[in-house]
């Protein structure tokens, strides 16, 4: 083997560099946990299947926020009749009140940071 | 044809690991293919590397793009036609960050005019940019997927994620390297469907990677923005592989097998295609030498030791036979012998 002693270097750390996320998994004894919601306990449906929602919910604030503020639309009727005002804080956040412990289990896990809390205050939950 | 037996092949791997998944055998598409995927890749990238460090390169070779350092007077170009090491180092970086042989490209083009035709050699950027906008987009995609690889999400991603997401197109929020990398993978294959010269020298082994490549593109997208593959599921489950204790593949969409299976697909295919350059740009021999040749002692690396027979000693073995014959000897018998 020639040059040895610049490609053995360059080998191992691009090596070690692109398997990274294994090894230190492994060494670093990393365990993951799968992110718990708390769910609001008084209620029992959300204005969508739950299902739905949880693939669904960022088109469906991005649709609110657009009829909201552009087409002067401002409530939404659920699929079994019920109104609800096309709102983030007064309807979303009155039941997952804790934005901690329900958006953010996720989004910090999956390294998701919607700008939603750019103009929106979060509540302040439980507290 | 070698662009149709690519496609069916990529669609065939498709298909497998779709159905496979949907049948219940995400243990073999979503565990024990990417453990030896990654095992494949890993061993086969350092064997490659090692065969070719094998190769002696004994001497220079300078095709340059520049004077050579010669007189003080005369005005060399040190970054076509480095002499040191260190504009060595530059002519490499600006190599393998900016694609600078591609920079150069050119095409041939006759104008017709009114005195006959006459040969023109344009500047032919479009590869460089595509291959360019592709390597680029190819990296951070890579890179943002870390935050499904690790548990905290290592500190790089979320900046990359904003700077790559930061028109807020819809939610989702539209990165701008998914699209671009399928507008690149598209100019690179449709360049070898439709440009003849390219056409006719291209092979399986050109569209294959690209057209794998570009399902792995297409899979992902579809995840995020259509389908919305539920990602906490996702990451849970890669976690498990990247940890070595892998879980159910439960309440995974068959599409994340094939989009795995896919990338799979390109770890066990990487080493032994001319993907390789991703390793290979860096053992150039035209590229990583300074053109030290006229400066430097240069001695071959192989060099065996030689064994002569002079013609004295020729003489000696064969004195007798070639008196015999009538040849002239330089020494005579009768001395030789004393």
């Amino acid at each position: 083997m020639y040059n040895a002693k610049y490609i053995m270097p360059g080998l191992v750390i691009f090596l070690g560099l692109i398997t990274f996320p294994l090894w230190f998994n492994v060494l670093s004894c990393t365990r993951y946990e799968a992110p718990q919601l708390a769910l609001p306990e008084d209620q029992q449906e959300c204005i969508i299947d739950a299902k739905v929602m949880r693939a669904e919910h960022m088109t469906l604030l991005n649709d609110w926020r657009d009829k909201y503020v552009r087409d002067g639309e401002i409530t939404f009727t659920a699929a079994n009749g019920k109104i609800y005002d096309m709102s983030l804080m007064n309807t979303c956040m009155s039941c997952h009140t804790n934005k901690e412990q329900f958006c953010d289990s996720c989004h910090t896990k999956n390294s998701v940071y919607p700008y939603c809390w750019e103009c929106h205050i979060a509540p302040r939950g439980n507290q | 044809m070698a662009f149709f037996i690519s496609l069916i092949l990529v669609l065939t791997l498709c298909a497998a690991s779709y159905y496979g998944a949907e049948a219940g055998m995400q243990w073999l598409f979503g565990m024990t293919i990417p453990y030896l995927a990654i095992a494949g890749f890993v061993c086969g990238f350092a064997y490659k590397i090692y065969s070719w460090a094998k190769s002696p390169v004994p001497f220079r070779i300078p095709t340059t793009g520049g004077q050579q350092y010669s007189h003080e007077w005369i005005k060399n170009d040190p970054l076509d036609n480095p002499h040191t090491v260190s504009w060595t180092v530059g002519r490499m970086l600006l190599e393998i960050l900016t694609f600078r042989s591609l920079f150069r490209n050119t095409e041939v083009v006759i104008h017709r005019t009114e005195d006959g035709p006459r040969v023109a050699y344009n500047s032919a950027r479009w590869l460089w940019l595509f291959a360019l906008i592709f390597h680029y987009c190819f990296l951070v995609i890579f890179l943002r997927h870390f935050r499904f690889f690790m548990d905290p999400v290592p500190f790089f991603v979320r900046g990359l994620e904003f700077m790559d997401g930061i028109f807020q197109i819809g939610a989702p929020r539209l990165y701008q390297t998914d699209v671009l990398i399928l507008a690149a993978v598209g100019f690179l294959l449709l360049r070898r469907v439709f440009d003849q010269k390219v056409r006719y020298i291209s092979l399986i082994s050109d569209y294959f990677p690209l057209l794998l490549i570009g399902g792995i593109c297409l899979s992902g997208i579809y995840m995020r923005y259509l389908s919305k593959t539920d990602i906490n599921a996702v990451k849970t489950y890669v976690m498990g592989l990247f940890t070595l204790s892998p879980v159910s593949a439960e309440g995974i969409a068959p599409i994340f097998f094939m989009h795995l299976f896919l990338v799979c697909a390109l770890l066990l295919y990487f080493p032994w295609s001319k993907l390789m350059h991703l390793g290979g740009v860096f053992l150039s021999p035209t590229r990583n030498l300074p053109n030290d040749s006229r400066m430097r002692l240069h001695v071959n690396p192989w060099k065996p030791p030689k064994k002569y027979h002079t013609y004295e000693a020729y003489e000696d073995d064969f004195r007798e036979f070639m008196v015999e014959a009538g040849l002239p000897v330089d020494k005579p018998l009768d001395k030789a012998d004393a």
